[in-house]
C-alpha cells in the first residue's frame, strides 16, 4: 500500500528545463508547487567547480550527469519486422538526471524555429504538392506568432549571446536573414570568434552565404537576468557540452532559475523522488496525482489536483503508457496517438586538416561557440526536385579540444599504435570540423510503444523505440553534406574527412539528445495528444511540456521552442485555466 | 525531512528541500495571544514589530536560533578561548527560557549582565555593548521575545575550568571590562553619525569581532579598536586604516551600504560569520539606519598606528612566479587575469583591503576551504568559492597567496608554507 500524502495543488514531474520553468511561472502566479525529480540536488559552484569539473572519463565516459539505465532503460529496434533489444548503455542521445537534467551540460544553442516550421505538412503541401503516403507530419496548432514573446522570455532568461537577423520585419546585418521577426535583440552580443569559426565564416560568405554567429547560452558578458540572477562572463574552458558549468556561463535551471525559485515559501522540491506512474480518476476524466519510490523503496501516493509532466520525452511518453493513458499507437491499424510520430535527428560532418603552422587552439571552447549558415534549413530554399523536404544548418562550433574525444585524424590512418599517436600528435590543434544538423521528419514506421518482453527495476515494461532514417532524411543529409564540403573545400586546408551518415539509424554513437513527438500537440484530439497549450485533451488537469510535443522534428536544435512552448502553457495557465479548472482551454 | 535554512537546503543529502523565511508574523501574534504572563505592550503590533527589528538589529538569532525549526531557543554552542558557552533559551517556556522573566529582569541583563537569578552573565552575551541600548528599546526587544512560541529546551553550564566556572568570578572581569553606560548623543555630530554610533556600539555590537581582545577576551577600545579582530577563526578585517591594513580607506558609503545590504558590492562578498550577520541583521535595517551605521564606520579615525610598511614583491621572485602560474590555471576564470573579478559575482582581489591584511589567514582559508556567498534579494545566486586543499600543496597555496597580495598592485607580506601548514592543521 502506498503512503498518502496531503494534495498539493502543483506536482511537476521532473525538475529540468522545463519543470523549473513551469515552477517558476506558477509560483509566481501564487500555487502551491511541489517538484518531484529523480535525481538528487547538485551545487553549482561547488560541485561543479572549475577545480575539478574538467574531468573527461568521469563525465564523458562514465556518465557522471546522465540518467542511469542499470533500473530503466529502452528498449530498440530499427523496424517493426525485428525484435527489439534493451539499451544497456547511452550512446546516440545522453539525457540527463538530477535537478536541472539535460539542461546542466547542454551546449546551449538557442534557436527559434522558422515560422514555416509551426505548418510543415499544409506549407510543403501547398508548395510541393501531396507528400509520401507514409509521411505523418503534421501542423502544430500553434504559430510563430504566438510563440514570439515567449522565445523572448526565454532568451532573456538565459542571457542568450547573438545577432538578431529580422528585427521587426527588418533585416539586420549579421544576424540570420532567415529568421521569423523577432521583437527583440538578443540580450548580449555574440561571443569572441576563435580562428576555426572564423575560417568557415570567410568561405561561406566566399560561396555567397551568409553566416551570422550561433545564439548562445554561453555569456559573452556579464548578464543579469529578468529575475535578478546573474550569469558569469564564459571562460571558454572547452568542458561545456556533456559538462556542467561551475562558472555559472551557462545558462541552465540551477543558473538561471533556482537561486530565485528555492527562495520561494510556496516552492518545495523533493529530489530522488522516481515517478512510477500518473494516477487516473476512476472516470478516466482527469488525473489525481501520480505514485513515486523512494530510495529506500517506500512507494508515497501524491495526490495534486493538476501535473506537469516534464520528465524529457522518453519518459514522458513511457509514464502515459504505463499509466494507461491515452491509446498507445499501431502503425498496423493506425489507432491511438501515444508513441506516434517519434522523431530525431540526422547530422554529417566534414573535418578539414591544416598544415602544421595554422594553429586552431581547439582547447578555446564553448559548447555553443561558432559560426553557421541558414540558407539550406527549413523550406529557406527551393526543394523542387530534389526528391526530399526539410533541411538543416550547416555550422562551426568549436566546442572543445578534449584528450580523448577530440581528436581528429585523416582517412587513412591506423586505428591505434605508432602510426596513430603519430597523425594525432600532427594533426592535434590543426583541424576544423564542419557539422549538419538536419530535420527528420515523422512517418508511420517509426514510433514508441510498450515492449511485450522486457521490464524495467519497478515491473514496469520498457518503452520500445522503433525507428530509422529514411530515403528523405538520408537525401537531405547529402544535400547538406555536399554543401558542407563544397565550404570546406573554400576554407584552403591540406586534406579533408566526410562523414555521411548512412542507414541503418544505430543508437550506438552520440548524434544529439534531440529526440522529439510521441505525445504530440495539435489542432485536433483526432490526431494529437494535447492542445497547443500542452493540455491533455482527454484529461485537462494533466499537461505535458517538452519536445514530446513536437509533431516532427525541425533542422534545429529544440530548447528553444521547448522553453517557449512551456511559457506559452504557463501564461495560459495563468491567463485562463485558473478560472475554470479541470476544463480544456481549447473546445475539441 | 524539511529543511528550512538555504544552507542546509543546499546539502547534497537534504531531500525535500523547501525554504522558510523567518517565523511569519501572525504566528508570534497566535503565541503572544494564548501566552499567560503578558507584559505590558506585549499584544501591541508595532512594538511586536520593533522589537523583532530590533532583534534584528542586534543579530540575536545568530547565536540563539542554533536550529532553524526552534527559533530563538538557544543552545548554540559559542567556542570561546576559555571554553564552550551555550546560548540561552531566550522563548518564554516557564522551565528553560525566559517565561518567568518580566521586562524589568530582562533590561537587568541587557543593561548590567545579570541574570533574574542574579547571577552574572558571560561577556559572550555583549551586555558590555547593549548597556547602551535605551529602556525603550530593551522593552520592545523584551515584547518581541514573549511573543514567540515557548520552545523547552534546557541549556547546560559553560564548560569553563575553574575558578572560570564559577560566575562570582564575573564581578572582578566587570571591574576591569564593564562600564554600565548610557547613550547620550554627540551635540557636534549629525544625527546620523549619533544613530549609527548607537547602533554599531550598541544593539549592532561591531567591535566584537572587529576589534583585538585583551586577555580576558575583552574587546580593546582606543587605539586598538577596529583594528580587526578574529571571528570563528576568520579574519574580521580591520574598518580602520591603521596595523590592521588599509581597512575601508577607499570604500565609499554606497560601497559599505551595498555590502551590508546585499552581501556583495563592485568589490567584493561576504562570507563567513559576516555573510551570516547580513542575513540575519544587516540586510533588514531601514534605509535611514543603514546610512547611518555606514556613516559612523567610515567616520571611525584613523587609528595611530601606520600601516606595517610592505614593498610589493617583486615578480622575479621564485614564489612569484609559482603565484602566477598557480592563479592563472587555478584563479584567473573567476577572477579574471588582472584580479579585476566580475562586479557582484567574483571578488575584485586587486586593491582589495582584505588580499593585503597584515594576518593572512582569511586568504589562505579562502583558498584552502573555499566559501559560500550569502544569496540576497538583489543576488540570489549562491555563488560560492571551491576549496583547493585537496589540490594545492602548502607551498603552492603559500605561492598563490603571496602572489595575489603582491600582484595588480597590491602589497602586503609574504606567506610562508609553514604558515599555510599551520592554518591547515588547525582547520
Ligand atoms: C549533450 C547535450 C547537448 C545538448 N545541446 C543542446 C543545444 O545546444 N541546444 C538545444 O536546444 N538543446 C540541447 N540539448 C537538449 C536539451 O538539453 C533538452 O532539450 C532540454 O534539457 C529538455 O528539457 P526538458 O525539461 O524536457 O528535460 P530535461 O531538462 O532533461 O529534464 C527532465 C528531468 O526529469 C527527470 N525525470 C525523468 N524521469 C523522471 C521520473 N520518472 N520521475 C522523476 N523525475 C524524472 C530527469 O531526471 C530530469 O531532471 C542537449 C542535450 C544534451 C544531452
Amino acid at each position: 500500500m502506498a503512503r498518502k500524502l496531503p494534495k498539493r495543488e502543483v506536482v511537476i514531474v521532473g525538475f529540468g528545463w522545463t519543470g523549473a520553468i513551469m515552477a517558476e511561472q506558477l509560483t509566481a502566479e501564487g500555487l502551491d508547487v511541489l517538484a518531484l525529480e529523480r535525481g538528487v540536488w547538485r551545487n553549482t559552484s561547488t560541485d561543479y567547480a572549475v577545480t575539478n569539473a574538467q574531468d573527461e572519463v568521469r563525465y564523458r565516459f562514465r556518465h557522471d550527469l546522465f540518467e542511469q539505465l542499470s533500473r530503466e532503460t529502452m528498449t530498440f529496434r530499427n523496424s517493426s519486422d525485428q525484435t527489439a533489444l534493451p539499451m544497456r548503455m547511452l550512446g546516440s542521445f545522453l539525457p540527463g538526471t538530477n535537478v536541472g537534467g539535460s539542461g546542466v551540460h547542454w551546449n546551449g544553442i538557442t534557436w527559434r524555429f522558422l515560422p514555416s516550421d509551426f505548418v510543415a505538412r499544409s506549407h510543403n503541401e501547398e508548395r510541393y504538392g501531396p507528400l509520401p503516403e507514409d509521411m505523418t507530419i503534421q501542423d502544430w496548432g500553434v504559430s510563430y506568432e504566438e510563440l514570439e514573446p515567449h522565445y523572448t522570455t526565454f532568451e532573456e532568461l538565459c542571457g542568450i549571446s547573438g545577432k538578431a537577423g529580422n528585427l521587426n520585419g527588418r533585416l539586420q546585418q549579421g544576424g540570420n536573414p532567415f529568421e521569423g521577426p523577432r521583437s527583440k535583440e538578443y540580450p548580449n552580443p555574440p561571443m569572441d570568434m576563435v580562428l576555426a569559426p572564423k575560417l568557415f565564416a570567410e568561405a561561406a560568405s566566399g560561396l555567397g552565404y551568409k553566416p551570422f554567429p550561433f545564439p548562445s547560452a554561453n555569456m559573452s558578458r556579464a548578464y543579469t537576468n529578468p529575475l535578478g540572477v546573474s550569469l558569469a562572463p564564459c571562460t571558454y574552458c572547452g568542458f561545456c557540452e556533456k559538462f556542467a558549468c561551475g562558472n555559472y556561463s551557462k545558462a541552465s535551471a540551477p543558473t538561471t532559475i533556482l537561486p530565485v525559485l528555492m527562495r520561494r515559501q510556496n516552492f518545495e522540491l523533493q529530489t530522488q523522488a522516481m515517478v512510477l506512474r500518473v494516477l487516473k480518476a476512476a472516470d478516466g476524466k482527469s488525473v489525481t496525482g501520480v505514485e513515486y519510490i523512494t530510495p529506500e523503496g517506500e512507494i508515497i501516493e501524491q495526490p495534486a489536483d493538476m501535473v506537469i509532466l516534464s520528465t524529457y520525452i522518453n519518459h514522458n511518453v513511457h509514464l502515459l503508457m504505463v499509466s494507461g493513458i491515452g491509446q498507445i499507437y499501431d502503425p498496423r491499424s493506425q489507432q491511438g496517438l501515444v508513441g506516434k510520430n517519434y522523431a530525431y535527428q540526422i547530422t554529417s560532418g566534414v573535418t578539414v586538416f591544416y598544415d602544421e603552422e595554422t594553429h586552431i587552439n581547439p582547447f578555446i571552447g564553448a559548447g555553443a561557440l561558432g559560426m553557421v549558415i541558414d540558407e539550406f534549413n527549413g523550406d529557406n530554399f527551393d526543394h523542387s526536385g530534389l526528391g526530399f523536404i526539410g533541411g538543416g544548418f550547416i555550422g562551426q562550433t568549436q566546442t572543445n579540444g578534449r584528450p580523448v574525444e577530440s581528436l581528429a585524424v585523416p582517412d587513412g590512418t591506423p586505428k591505434f599504435g605508432a602510426g596513430w599517436k603519430k597523425a594525432m600528435r600532427e594533426n592535434y590543434g590543426h583541424s576544423v570540423g564542419i557539422g549538419t544538423h538536419g530535420a527528420v521528419m515523422s512517418y508511420r514506421g517509426n514510433y514508441l510503444d510498450l515492449d511485450p518482453t522486457y521490464k524495467d527495476a519497478y515491473g514496469r515494461p520498457l518503452m520500445r523505440m522503433t525507428f530509422d532514417f529514411t530515403e528523405n532524411e538520408l537525401r537531405m543529409s547529402d544535400y547538406l553534406t555536399d554543401r558542407a564540403v563544397e565550404i570546406a573545400e573554400a576554407m584552403g586546408g591540406r586534406e579533408m574527412t566526410v562523414s555521411r551518415r548512412k542507414g541503418p539509424y544505430s543508437i550506438v554513437p552520440y548524434q544529439t539528445t534531440h529526440n522529439t513527438g510521441g505525445h504530440i500537440m495539435g489542432a485536433s484530439p483526432a490526431d494529437s495528444v494535447t492542445n497547443k497549450y500542452l493540455q491533455h485533451w482527454q484529461m485537462p488537469n494533466l499537461f505535458l511540456t517538452g519536445a514530446g510535443a513536437f509533431p516532427q522534428n525541425p533542422g534545429y536544435n529544440p530548447t528553444g521552442t521547448v522553453a517557449a512552448l512551456a511559457y506559452h502553457s504557463a501564461a495560459a495557465i495563468r491567463r485562463s485555466y485558473l478560472r475554470a479548472p479541470g476544463q480544456p482551454m481549447v473546445q475539441a | 525531512m524539511r529543511y528550512l535554512s538555504l544552507a542546509q537546503s543546499l546539502t547534497r543529502s537534504s531531500r525535500r528541500i523547501r525554504i522558510a523565511g523567518l517565523v511569519a508574523l501572525s504566528a508570534c501574534l497566535f503565541a503572544a495571544a494564548t501566552h499567560p504572563a503578558l507584559a505590558q505592550g506585549t499584544n501591541d503590533w508595532s512594538e511586536l514589530q520593533r522589537g523583532l527589528y530590533l532583534s534584528r538589529v542586534g543579530d540575536c538569532a545568530a547565536c540563539h536560533t542554533a536550529d532553524p525549526e526552534k527559533p530563538m531557543a538557544g543552545k548554540y554552542a559559542l567556542d570561546t578561548p576559555f571554553g564552550t558557552i551555550w546560548t540561552a533559551n531566550l522563548t518564554p517556556d516557564e522551565e528553560t527560557g525566559l517565561g518567568e522573566w518580566s521586562a524589568d529582569d530582562f533590561w537587568r541583563a541587557m543593561n548590567e549582565g545579570i541574570r533574574r537569578d542574579g547571577a552574572h552573565l558571560y561577556p559572550a552575551f555583549p551586555y558590555t555593548h547593549f548597556t547602551l541600548i535605551s529602556r525603550a528599546d530593551s522593552d520592545a526587544i523584551y515584547a518581541y521575545l514573549q511573543s514567540l512560541e515557548p520552545i523547552s529546551q534546557d541549556v547546560m553550564e559553560p564548560d569553563f575550568p575553574f575558578p572560570l566556572n564559577i560566575r562570582f568570578v564575573l564581578n572582578g572581569w566587570n571591574l576591569i571590562n564593564f562600564e554600565d553606560r548610557s547613550f547620550t548623543p554627540d551635540p557636534e555630530r549629525s544625527a546620523a553619525w549619533n544613530r549609527g554610533y548607537y547602533i554599531a556600539e550598541g544593539l549592532g555590537h561591531c567591535s566584537m569581532c572587529h576589534s583585538p581582545k585583551n586577555f580576558t577576551g575583552a574587546v580593546k577600545d582606543g587605539d586598538a579598536a577596529y583594528s580587526g579582530g578574529m571571528a570563528e577563526g576568520w579574519l574580521a578585517p580591520a574598518l580602520r586604516p591603521g596595523s590592521g591594513g588599509p581597512g575601508l580607506s577607499d570604500w565609499s558609503k554606497d560601497d559599505l551600504m551595498a555590502f551590508l545590504r546585499h552581501g556583495r558590492n563592485s568589490r567584493t562578498a561576504a562570507f563567513g560569520p559576516m555573510a551570516e550577520v547580513i542575513d540575519k541583521s544587516t540586510r533588514h535595517l531601514t534605509d535611514s539606519d543603514l546610512d547611518a551605521l555606514a556613516t559612523y564606520i567610515l567616520d571611525l579615525p584613523e587609528s595611530g598606528e601606520a600601516p606595517a610598511d610592505s614593498e610589493a614583491i617583486d615578480t622575479d621572485d621564485p614564489a612569484m612566479q609559482t603565484g602566477a602560474l598557480v592563479y592563472a590555471t587555478q584563479c584567473s576564470a573567476c577572477h579574471g587575469p588582472d584580479g579585476e573579478g566580475i562586479p557582484g559575482q567574483f571578488a575584485r582581489l586587486k586593491g582589495s583591503s582584505l588580499t593585503q591584511s597584515s594576518d593572512p589567514t582569511t586568504v589562505v582559508r579562502l583558498v584552502l576551504e573555499g566559501v559560500r556567498s550569502v544569496p540576497t534579494e538583489k543576488y540570489p545566486t549562491p555563488h560560492a568559492m571551491p576549496a583547493f586543499d585537496w589540490k594545492l600543496n602548502d607551498a603552492e597555496v603559500a605561492a598563490v597567496a603571496t602572489y595575489v597580495r603582491n600582484a595588480f598592485g597590491n602589497s602586503a607580506p609574504a606567506v610562508t608554507a609553514d604558515a599555510v601548514a599551520e592554518i591547515r592543521e588547525a582547520q
